[in-house]
């Protein structure tokens, strides 16, 4: 099942990696070293938490644990990986990715034909149900001028290494959110790499909510004109949780545009959430316009919030390039201003998190997703001790 | 009728320099439909005693008591002041990003009287209290206080105050940064709730300015964390002309 062959550059494990596009891809995992706390990609991860998901060949993930449901003319199909069209949108640039891709001998294809304009979101849902390593790979398709909602849920528990796969036709565009809500015990590490063509438009929004270990990577290739992608990320993280999100926009086309903002909320001892955030402009890509964002709400004492945006550019021709990243401890004034109105304090607090969080939850546009979340912040605020 | 009692009330602050005594034994009592104005010079902790009844945790009561008909104030948590029936309109509010006006007062009101209020008659009211306080209806979808102007943070304060008749309100400052036009605005709201409500004020004030729209019954000269002198409206015009100079001399 193992499949080689798909490789772009390499400088080999253990060269220092200097600037973003150095990192080595390839789908062989021998091109990758073990993972260590050394490597900068790895360094906040409790890899105790990791699971199986290191080892060489893991199991994969079953049809039946997989939940499809689907807006009129979008299809799903389960195709050998070696049929599909996989590394379309990308290639690992890391060992637990290339583990995951290489032991999925089945792809999960979900095409969006050309000229489809579909308002209705479509639902694929994990549910592994077992703590067994498992590795997944999922390509999305979106054709020439189509457009619709693509909403990826991983539930329940699981051990998950997986490769998200989206490439989004010219002129296309989707609205996709991939959403981490695991069970206690669960480990989950998605590799997702998005492709856009030229004109086309990505929303992005990553939501983790539950899991021991959530890692998500998406990495953004502009590398036709004029494309514009928003990457967003939302996440309520307590003392089980660990969660790491990496967003990477690699502007290589011209005149494209894009925009990253995380925000999460962050209570209890040992909560803890890494967001490291990397644009790079290299030289051909003039006229772009970035910007990136994370901020973190600390509810309470003891958890942590790591927080490192990194902008490389390599062109001066450019429209605009910015960041920001802060972290900051719950505002008394506002608790106290809001308790003065006779709101007791999980109700102040309450109403605080999903301002704050706000901003990125009305950009999801998925009503029953909003519910979900609100209802998310409703009850992790509620929980005893807060 | 309501009546609030402070009683020898001395509060103190903690500093990075150790605790700071700011109230030395304050006595006021205010009761339903009477307005009372307090006035002081800088520092002199008009905030403090406003914070202190309102229980604000940076400040901490080190002697004396406070009673709303009789019940314990000092043991009551903020929210349960307010739902006692206590209101500050703020100096300075606060910004609460991400929550709109009208997400915020629907939920205060709810706090408030127990359960959600009837949502045509809610909406009826909020438009009335909007249109009183000239207002633009628009004003509900902004978060609040956030990017507010001067004028509009003390609007929003008084609207909240109609909405949320409370039975005694203490008004920090609520003239400051307004112009002439607004401060008519502002005053009309509060005679409005003393009207409907019979509400009691304690308003905090350096002018007497707004004390011709809103009519005293007592005066207090606030100086050195306590009153040190009190009277009918004529002290007031008496303060203006002559400043503090006289109970400054007499404190120091
Ligand atoms: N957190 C604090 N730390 C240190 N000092 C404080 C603190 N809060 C208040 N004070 C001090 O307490 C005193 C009283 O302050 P307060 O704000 O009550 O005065 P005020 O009469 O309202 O003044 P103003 O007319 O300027 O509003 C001042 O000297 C002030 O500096
Ligand atoms: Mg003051």
């Amino acid at each position: 099942m193992a499949q080689h062959g798909i490789k772009e550059h390499s400088h080999g494990a253990g060269v220092p990696i200097q600037t973003r596009n150095e990192r080595p891809r390839s789908t062989s995992i021998e091109d990758f070293a073990e993972v260590s706390k050394l490597q900068e990609i790895w360094r906040y991860l409790p890899i105790d938490k990791l699971k199986g998901l290191t080892q060489s060949v893991i199991g994969e993930l079953t049809e039946d644990s997989v939940e499809i449901k689907l807006a009129e003319g979008v299809t799903a199909n389960w195709v050998e990986t070696t049929k599909a069209k996989v590394g379309s949108a990308g290639l690992p640039e890391d060992r637990i990715a290339a583990i995951a891709w290489t032991n999925a001998s089945k792809t999960l294809v979900i095409d969006v034909p050309k000229e489809l304009e579909q308002s209705q979101p479509s639902f694929v849902v994990i549910k592994p149900n077992s703590d067994a390593a498992t590795a997944a790979h999922i390509l999305i398709n979106v054709g020439t001028h189509a457009k619709t909602t693509i909403v990826l849920d991983h539930t329940g528990l699981g051990v998950l290494g997986e490769n998200v796969e989206i490439v989004l036709g010219d002129e296309s565009t989707l609205n996709f959110v991939t959403i981490q809500d695991w069970d206690k015990g669960s480990t989950h590490v998605s590799t997702q790499f998005a492709k856009l063509g030229r004109n086309s438009n990505l929303r992005h929004t990553v939501v983790s909510l539950g899991g021991d270990l959530v890692r998500v990577t998406p990495a953004v290739e502009l590398s036709s004109p004029g494309a514009e992608i928003n990457m967003y990320g939302v996440y309520l993280a307590d003392s089980s949780n660990y969660f790491e999100h990496r967003p990477y926009v690699d502007h290589i086309a011209e005149n494209c545009k894009s925009n990253v903002a995380y925000k999460g909320a962050l209570q209890g001892v040992g909560a803890h959430t890494v967001w490291v955030g990397d644009v790079l402009i290299r030289e051909t890509a003039v006229g772009t316009d970035s910007y990136e964002l994370n901020r973190n709400l600390l509810l309470t004492a003891g958890a942590r919030a790591d927080s490192v945006p990194n902008l490389e550019i390599e062109t001066g021709k450019i429209e605009g390039a910015g960041h920001a990243s802060a972290s900051g401890r719950f505002d008394d004034e506002q608790l106290f201003y809001l308790q003065a109105r006779g709101l007791n304090e999980t109700e102040a607090k309450k109403l605080v998190v999903r301002g704050f969080l706000s901003e990125i939850i009305q950009k999801i546009e998925i009503d029953e997703i909003e519910q979900r979340l609100i209802g998310a912040i409703e009850l992790e605020l509620e929980k005893v001790g807060v | 009728m309501s009546k609030l009692e402070i009683k020898n009330l001395h509060v103190s602050v903690n500093t990075d320099q150790g605790p700071k005594q700011i109230l030395r034994g304050v006595d006021l009592t205010i009761s339903s439909g009477e307005t009372h104005a307090v006035m002081g010079p800088n520092g002199s902790g008009k905030s403090t005693l406003a914070y202190s009844v309102a229980g604000h945790p940076k400040y901490e009561i080190t002697d004396g008591e406070i009673l709303l008909d009789g019940a314990n104030v000092l043991e009551m948590s903020v929210d349960e002041r307010a739902r006692a029936g206590l209101f500050l309109a703020m100096q300075y509010p606060v910004e609460v990003p991400g929550v709109s006006v009208s997400n915020f007062l629907r939920t205060a009101k709810t706090a408030i009287s127990g359960e959600a209020p009837a949502l045509r008659e809610w909406v009826g009211d909020l438009k009335t209290a909007m249109k009183n306080l000239r207002m633009d209806s628009d004003f509900t979808e902004r978060n609040v206080n956030e990017g507010f102007s001067g004028g509009e943070k003390k609007r929003h304060e008084i609207l909240q105050l109609e909405l949320l008749k409370p039975r005694i309100a203490i008004l920090d400052e609520t003239d400051s940064g307004l112009d002439v036009d607004a401060l008519k605005i502002v005053s009309e709201g509060v005679n409005r709730a003393k009207a409907n409500t019979d509400l009691g004020v304690l308003l905090i004030t350096h002018y007497t300015r707004i004390l011709r729209y809103i009519q005293p019954d007592f005066v207090h000269v606030f100086v050195a964390g306590k009153v040190a002198e009190q009277g009918g409206p004529e002290l007031a015009e008496r303060l203006e002309a002559e400043g503090y100079d006289r109970y400054l001399k007499a404190s120091a």
